[in-house]
């Protein structure tokens, strides 16, 4: 015997009774049998009961779509019982990408046409609700006759079926168009309500009708001046606001309107000021009101007072108990902080304020906007603020707060020490979390601000020896530890505590970031090449370095071994070149902001950065010279020839091919020392004069200690590279070679004025001169 | 207005319009989905949140979230009023409406829905006229016999 199946209430009960899923599963499966059974030979009088038990386990989760075909018999049936369970049937089973959608088509048809108008009203709600396009098309003209309906009831339907049939078949607006400008007219609310959004709806998609529709701004703007000044009914106001609903609905149509059209906006222009003014906002129902109504003002062509009104109002917002207002005035000034910079930066501080929110949404929203408010006049309070954020921001804001701050002091920073102070407190707070190229951002920037290398270094050593867990900050602390460990021993800096540092501390330092395990492969990269450039930088003995260097040689990680092994062929087979490989390094030319690339290999083979010339040496040279000062330079140790030995040595920067060979120059020659100029002009670069001077010994004795210094004239650059060395053996077929860069943006006539010093034959030599008959070719 | 979805604070289902045709499968994604980023919201948070392409607004009353999903241009704030507005109808039709009439009244919670938003919009601002059409369908349905329910 087939047990009786549950009614509805029942059938709710015993599922919410199961107390596991499977019971429920079975519950429910046992009575799915049922209903299948009813639906195929059961009583059609219950077959809406079925309908009910099957929709709410269709909720559920459970399949339900043997009941498709039940609705399309419901819908059908005269029953008023069973269209509307049917009907609900047909929402929930039957959208558009079911098959057996289109077959309800017909029935929805006649109960368009033929039913009463509770009917009438089921068939639009489907239609409206889950009405593909063909089934649009198909009744769209059945939609139009309803728009003449007497009731009010079926019309409002009508007008919002109207609304969705044109967001699936635009090309019906031009049946929907006409009616508007009469039902516009309307005092139903629910029918203006419909109306309104009909005719957003047609200007969205068409400026045809925009135009047309722009003609009833004066009579939108009245249906907006009667809800917020006569005293509204009760039946439509919530906290005593008119028809919140419907206004804020006119307001967003007066936004499409006015938008780029002065005119519309002039004649919006009072009641957008009145509504912003009066609008009681205690309740929330007025606050949507006026906030729709500063939406409206910012989009269209308003006064610049309304403008500044509206953004004080959405400042206003900011300091609401409401925390959902908040929200949105954050949202809002984000979108206007662009447009209406200066109005925003006035409520800046209660941005500020609002980065304290616990809601993380909203401390999101705030950080973003304070970011858009940091300018050159507020940056250092605006970076404090931030950096105090950063500290106790949650996590998953860490990354934009971090990077946000590293953008504004790049683009703001008002003096480079605070750039670089800045830089260095956001690595050391949330270094795991900043981009990529802030590594090479900040050596980029250290590297260019000479006057601040033991400054930094010292700042740097110091955070890296109280925590080397930071890889970004460890990288750039290895990097310039390693370029300027010898600034680092000297003691004393004025610009921060004189901090005493030994060698060993330091090589002990970075042993512990190379050995460490929270160490990246790139960041222990950084710090054995740091250690290799410490062995010319420190004045002790290299054994340590060599040690370390000489153990990564088998190092499993491929790239640090490649780099011990050529660090261990520096010192032991071409260790007289390894000063000039090691040598500081020259500014990198940044090719774009983003450039992601490591500024150079670090210490291969470039050459050095201009370091602080001898006073006493400069100021002689520079005597001798008319126009004072230029770019004398006392050369840092080595340098080496390009193209040798040690592996990838890059090829001497800013060689391409030259245009027209320049003969060479021989400029001195004494006792078999012997100095000649080569030169190069590169293609490319037309202010660029390169200048190589070989010096060569012919003679039966070693000269020895040889330094070569230039000097030019003021307008010029001039860049001396380190020599190949200092000592030319008698009869030595090694010259040394030395490079100067010339820059001459002026095309000034050059002048070069040369000074050796050196020791031949015992005994010490000084030589200066000025370098006559320099062929045209090197500067015009 | 793409969507509407009423859960309990289990995460139960007890209500689901869709304004937007999706898939059988979609739709059970974004509920699940959806269900569990808002009942992880704490207390105190906002009535916000953004969730993919669309800005999600829900309220808790009682032990029913009402969960909305709008568009880009659409009004926060009034969308508030719109599921305020639900709950009052609700609450005025089953009289002090608790989660229990709506698990077991589910279809006439649909529609009053229905005759509240139609295709995603609001159609009535009027509680009374909301209210009066539920009467009269439910009027119509009580004049036309049903035989007993087995």
């Amino acid at each position: 015997m087939v047990m009786p199946s549950l009614k509805l209430q029942d059938l709710i009960e015993e599922i919410r009774g199961a107390k596991t899923q499977a019971q429920e599963r079975e519950v429910i499966q046992k009575e799915c049998a049922h209903i299948r059974a009813s639906f195929r030979d059961g009583d059609p009088l219950l077959r809406h009961r079925q309908l009910a038990k099957l929709l709410y386990v269709h909720m559920l989760g459970y399949p339900a779509h043997f009941g498709q075909m039940e609705c399309l018999k419901l819908i059908a049936s005269p029953r008023f019982s069973d269209k509307r369970v049917g009907y609900l049937g047909a929402m929930l089973l039957l959208d558009e990408r079911q098959d057996a959608h289109l077959l309800i088509t017909n029935s929805i048809k006649n109960d368009l046409s033929q039913g009463v108008q509770p009917v009438q009203a089921l068939a639009l709600c489907t239609l409206s609700t889950v009405g593909s396009a063909e089934m649009c098309r198909d009744l769209a003209s059945e939609v139009e006759k309803l728009l003449l309906q007497p009731s009010s009831y079926v019309r409002k339907k009508a007008v919002l079926t109207a609304v969705h049939m044109i967001r699936k078949v635009p090309e019906l607006s031009n049946i929907f168009l006409p009616p508007c400008t009469q039902l516009l007219r309307e005092r139903h609310h629910g029918i203006l309500l419909g109306t309104i959004t009909l005719i957003t709806e047609l200007c969205e998609r068409s400026p045809a009708a925009l135009k047309h529709f722009r003609k009833m701004v004066p009579q939108l703007v009245q249906i907006l001046h009667t809800l917020v000044t006569s005293g509204c009914s009760t039946e439509h106001s919530i906290s005593g606001v008119g028809d919140p609903f419907l206004q804020v609905q006119i307001l967003r149509l007066l936004r499409i309107l006015g938008q780029n059209h002065e005119e519309s906006s002039e004649a919006m222009n009072d009641l957008l000021a009145q509504v912003a003014t009066n609008t009681d906002t205690s309740r929330n129902a007025g606050s949507a009101v006026l906030f729709e109504t500063v939406l409206t003002i910012m989009d269209i062509r308003s006064a610049a007072g309304l403008r500044v009104l509206a953004v004080n109002i959405l400042g206003r917002f900011l300091l609401n108990s409401d925390k959902n207002i908040r929200y949105v005035a954050l949202t809002s000034l984000l979108r206007l902080v662009q447009s209406d910079h200066s109005a925003v930066q006035r409520h800046r501080p209660t941005v500020v304020e609002c980065l304290q929110e616990p809601d993380a949404s909203l401390s999101r929203r705030a950080l973003e906007l304070s970011l858009a408010l940091v300018n050159s006049s507020n940056v250092r309070a605006m970076t404090q603020e931030l950096q105090s954020f950063l500290e106790v921001c949650p996590p998953d804001l860490r990354a934009d707060c971090a990077s946000g701050i590293l953008l504004a002091a790049e683009r703001f920073a008002p003096t480079k020490r605070w750039h670089i102070d800045t830089i260095l407190r956001v690595l050391t707070m949330a270094g795991t979390h900043v981009r990529d190229d802030a590594v090479a951002n900040l050596t980029q920037l250290i590297g260019g601000a000479q006057e601040l290398h033991a400054y930094s270094v010292r700042c740097l050593y110091s955070a890296l020896a109280e925590d080397i867990s930071q890889q970004p900050l460890v990288q750039v602390a290895s990097w310039c530890i390693g370029e300027y460990g010898d600034l680092l021993l000297e003691g004393s800096c004025e610009e921060t505590e004189p901090l005493q540092v030994e060698e060993e501390e330091v090589l002990a330092l970075l042993e512990r970031v190379l050995q460490s395990h929270l160490s990246l492969p790139a960041t222990r990269g950084y710090a054995l090449t740091a250690l290799m450039k410490l062995s010319t930088r420190f004045r002790g003995d290299n054994n340590r370095i060599r040690q370390v260097v000489s153990i990564y040689g088998s190092c499993l990680d491929l790239e640090l071994q490649q780099r011990a092994v050529e660090y261990n062929a520096l010192f032991r087979k071409y260790d007289h070149m390894r000063a000039a490989i090691l040598e500081k390094m020259p500014l990198v030319e940044r090719s774009s902001p983003q450039a992601e690339e490591q500024p150079e290999e670090e210490g291969r083979g470039a050459s050095p950065t201009p370091t602080e010339p001898k006073a006493s040496e400069l100021l002689n040279l520079l005597d001798l010279l008319d126009d004072s000062s230029g770019g004398a330079q006392h050369p840092a140790p080595q340098s080496p020839s390009p193209g040798d030995a040690v592996g990838c040595l890059p090829a001497m920067p800013g060689a391409p091919p030259p245009l027209a060979p320049i003969p060479d120059l021989r400029v001195f020659e004494r006792q078999g020392l012997r100095l000649t100029l080569s030169f190069e002009r590169p293609s490319g670069v037309p202010a660029l004069l390169l200048i190589t001077a070989t010096a060569t010994n012919s003679s039966g004795s070693d000269v020895t200690h040889f330094v070569c210094q230039a000097a030019v004239p003021k307008s010029f650059q001039l860049q001396l590279q380190a020599p190949s060395g200092d000592t030319l053996p008698a009869q030595g077929s090694l010259p040394i070679t030395q490079l100067l860069r010339v820059l001459n943006p002026t095309k000034a006539p050059l002048r070069l004025k040369l000074r050796l010093t050196y020791n031949h034959f015992g005994q010490s030599v000084q030589e200066v001169f000025e370098v006559n008959n320099l062929p045209a070719e090197t500067w015009q | 207005m793409q969507f509407m979805l009423l859960f309990s604070r289990q995460g139960k289902l007890r209500l689901q319009k869709w304004y937007v045709p999706l898939s059988d499968k979609e739709k059970k994604k974004i509920t699940r989905e959806l269900v569990q980023t808002v009942l992880a919201r704490k207390p105190k948070m906002c009535s916000f949140l953004e969730w993919r392409d669309l800005k999600i607004v829900y309220k808790r009353y009682a032990s029913l979230y009402f969960c909305c999903a709008i568009e880009d241009q659409d009004n926060e704030l009034i969308t508030l009023e719109i599921i305020h507005r639900y709950v009052e109808l609700l609450d005025k039709y089953f009289g002090s409406v608790c989660e229990l009439d709506i698990i077991f009244n589910f279809e006439k919670a649909y529609f009053i829905l229905d005759e509240f938003l139609l295709g995603g919009e609001v159609q009535e601002t009027s509680k009374k006229n909301v209210l009066k059409a539920i009467e009269q369908a439910d009027l119509l349905q009580e004049l036309l016999p049903t035989p007993p329910v087995i």
